[in-house]
């Protein structure tokens, strides 16, 4: 099980996320109940039928998938999580900023997949504030040093709207 | 030249602690080698032929003294007392202990250096011109908006794991200095009814594929450049290749959309961070501008300066015009006969630090030619400045010729190479040893890397050679015609290529039918392009059609 990192501290895991058979497709999967975050695609198959049976609603986003299409669902999502099928793919940063700068996404956002200690620094500058962490790492360390690489920032991101030359004194 | 205040020391600090613990993480393996990598990586160190390699970055290619001497030290007590410039304002180390680099990093903290983002797939290093703030033909000082953009690049959240490593090269000279056609970002700034600003050009690049960039821009305001570089990076993050790396640089991306439908998607993203916080103001250009205005400059005359042959020769060869009377910018050739290109010792780089606090308000520029510049000279010091040098190796007349040649690690060092460059760069330094000679041909850039990444710009090389290998055996490949600056342009391949052995002969031809053909005063490039690639073909492969059958024959086995 991957550890879960919620608001710098180590939390438990409610949320479950849909997974489907080789035979399954979004139009057929069944859809189970509780906190379940759904594969985007199932969304945008099911979406009238997710809304009216579930009461909190999570999305799955894939690094080519893009929030362009689902921008205007937000509202509908409690926890939105990000897929790094590799810890070097840094589509998921660009897809972070855009939810919560573009379309000024509130709720949860969460990076799961190949999450290791190193990028949460710059996972939580550009607006992930939970963090699946992979199998086997120490979570501990990952929450005490991870965060506080450094004391401030250069440019404007998420976390720090205002760059630093705007913010010197 | 930029001076830290109190957050840019804490950030390097900071990396130093940050990268100490990823190494003890790796050395306790709760970091895999795979999950180390990129983290090395982005702090330029590589594993490489017999070592690690460490690359320390030297941004926009200005310096200090202090931090010269620094380098010396680091070099005399971590590797063997030399390091190598490259074509991208770093030095490389090329056996250093990993263990020992945090050490490394926290003495070159010290003094306002570090290695950070000189390698990786990431935002890597701005360049520009040796001559930045110097040079006669300056239209803008590009060093405020370079240290700008360094300060935007490091550390920059969402652009640390591109498809590929980034690289902006910025101009402010008529005549461009800084490669900018073939980088992933180029700018040029300009002034347009007043206003200043930058043609940005994207997609350039050399390596495998080499390809020309594009300009997606003719105009952009100054203050608009964060704001559009990002703009450019989000795109090009977003939708570059990531499922090949030899398909993943930005030019590539260019090139498959055409560079109008990528200007329109970066104008569609930039439309949403246009005038955002992260345009640039006045007020923080004026802060950054101040840390580059121009040292105390006497008013002086021009100097007579004496009647030394070989002193005129040095001067001649290896000193640039400069804004102010009585003032010159000097290039110490790194390109001494029998060395390796860019190399420099311990000892001379403590050589060069004295020179620049004696003659030169204690300031160095690396340039991408791999030499170092003393950028404020007195005419009246050149002699003694001379001297100096030339005890130490540094004077060698040949900035611009044909023997001052760029030229990567290759075989020697690098794991990536089909073939040594390095000795190809000496045997034909040896082969044209004769100065008179050297100083007749003239103008000339010979460009030599070891293999197809084009570390050593051999595209962009008036003679640009690159290693190659067939059957496991090291040739090396000729191209004619290539050039940076404003009408840079990609060499033509002459044909097939060349045993090691071979090299000294066939660049010996191709100056002679050079020789032989040109016209009063023309350079090397201007008869290359008024009588095509035929001659020197034809030359080079003379008596050799069976060898030259021969040799085709090879190639298609
Ligand atoms: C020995 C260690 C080195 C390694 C492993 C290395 C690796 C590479 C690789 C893999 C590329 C191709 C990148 C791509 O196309 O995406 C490349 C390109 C390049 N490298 Fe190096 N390099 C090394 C040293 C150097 C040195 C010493 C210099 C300067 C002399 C340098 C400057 C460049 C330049 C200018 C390019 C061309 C970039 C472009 O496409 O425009 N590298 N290098
Ligand atoms: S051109 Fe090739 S051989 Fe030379 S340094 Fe670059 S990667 Fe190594």
């Amino acid at each position: 099980m991957a550890q879960l990192i919620k608001d710098k501290t180590i939390a438990v895991d409610t949320w479950k996320t849909l997974e489907l058979a080789e035979s399954e497709t979004p139009e057929t999967v069944a859809l189970p109940a509780g906190d379940i975050i759904f594969p985007l695609p199932v969304w945008q198959a099911r979406k009238t039928e997710i809304i009216s049976t579930c009461k909190r609603i999570g999305l799955l986003i894939q690094p080519d998938e893009r929030v362009e299409d689902v921008a205007g669902d937000l509202e509908y999502f409690i926890v939105i999580a990000v897929n790094f099928p590799k810890f070097v793919d840094g589509r998921g940063y660009s897809t972070a900023s855009l939810l919560r700068q573009r379309y000024a996404y509130q709720g949860e956002l969460r990076a799961v997949g190949d999450v290791l200690h190193d990028q949460l620094f710059f996972m939580q500058r550009v607006g992930f504030d939970s963090y699946a962490l992979k199998d086997g790492k120490n979570a501990a360390h990952a929450v005490n040093k991870g965060f506080s690489s450094f004391g401030d920032v250069y440019q404007a991101s998420t976390s720090q709207p205002q760059p630093l030359f705007r913010r010197r004194s | 030249m930029y001076k830290y205040d109190a957050i840019d020391r804490q950030l390097i600090n900071e990396r130093v602690e940050q990268f100490r613990d990823q190494v003890s993480r790796w050395q306790a393996g709760e970091l895999a080698d795979d999950e180390f990598r990129p983290l090395r990586l982005q702090n330029g160190l590589y594993i490489q032929r017999h070592a690690p390699m460490f690359r320390i970055a030297v941004p926009y290619g200005m310096l200090n003294a202090a931090q010269l001497r620094r380098m010396a030290h680091v070099a005399r007590k971590y590797d063997h007392g030399y390091g190598h410039f490259t074509t991208r304002h770093n030095l490389q180390l090329n056996w250093p202990k990993i263990e020992d680099v945090p050490d490394i990093l926290a003495e070159l903290a010290e003094v306002e250096m570090h290695a950070i983002q000189t390698s990786g797939n990431c935002l890597r290093n701005i360049t520009t011109d040796q001559f930045a703030g110097v040079a006669a033909d300056e239209i803008i000082d590009p060093r405020p908006l370079a240290e700008i953009l360094r300060q935007w690049t490091t550390f920059h959240p969402e652009f640390a794991f591109l498809p590929r490593k980034f690289k902006i090269a910025i101009s402010g000279t008529e005549q461009d200095r800084a490669v900018t056609w073939f980088h992933d970002i180029g700018l040029h700034l300009k002034v347009v009814d007043g206003q200043v600003g930058f043609t940005v050009i994207v997609g350039g690049g050399l390596g495998r594929t080499p390809i020309r960039g594009e300009v997606v821009r003719d105009f952009l305001p100054w203050q608009d450049i964060l704001t559009y570089c990002e703009a450019i990076l989000r795109v090009y993050n977003r939708a570059g290749r990531r499922d090949n790396a030899y398909k993943a640089r930005i030019k590539i991306l260019v090139q498959a959309l055409g560079v109008d439908a990528f200007a329109k998607l970066v104008e569609e993203e930039w439309a949403h961070g246009k005038g955002g916080p992260a345009t640039i103001t006045q007020a923080e250009y004026d802060r950054i501008a101040a840390h580059f205005t121009a040292p105390a400059y006497e008013s002086l005359g021009e100097t007579a300066l004496p009647e030394e042959k070989a002193f005129r020769r040095w001067v001649d060869r290896c000193t640039q015009p400069h804004k102010v009377a009585g003032y010159t910018a000097v290039t110490l050739s790194l390109k001494a006969h029998g060395v390796a290109p860019g190399d420099i010792t311990s000892e001379q780089m403590e050589v060069v630090a004295d020179l620049a606090d004696r003659y030169s308000f204690g300031e160095l520029r690396i340039s991408h030619e791999q030499n170092i510049i003393l950028a404020d000279v007195k005419q009246a010091d050149l002699y003694a400045v001379w001297q100096i040098a030339k005890e130490n190796g540094l004077a060698t007349p040949n900035i611009g010729l044909l023997t001052s040649m760029i030229c990567c690690p290759g075989g020697d060092f690098c794991d990536l190479a089909n073939a040594k460059s390095i000795p190809i760069a000496t045997a034909i330094q040896a082969r044209f040893d004769n100065l008179d000679y050297l100083f007749d041909i003239g103008e000339i850039d010979l460009n030599i890397s070891g293999c197809m990444n084009a570390c050593g710009h051999h595209h962009v090389g008036h003679i640009g050679v690159l290693g190659v290998d067939k059957n496991n055996d090291e040739f090396y490949q000729v191209t004619l015609g290539g050039r940076q600056g404003n009408q840079a342009k990609l060499g033509k391949v002459i044909g097939p290529s060349f045993a090691a052995n071979e090299m000294p002969d066939v660049v010996e031809k191709i100056i002679k039918v050079y020789l032989e053909q040109r016209s009063d005063e023309e350079r090397f490039l201007d008869t290359f392009d008024r009588i095509g690639i035929d001659p020197f073909k034809n030359r080079v492969y003379e008596g050799r059609a069976h060898g030259k059958a021969k040799a085709a024959d090879k190639e298609t086995a």
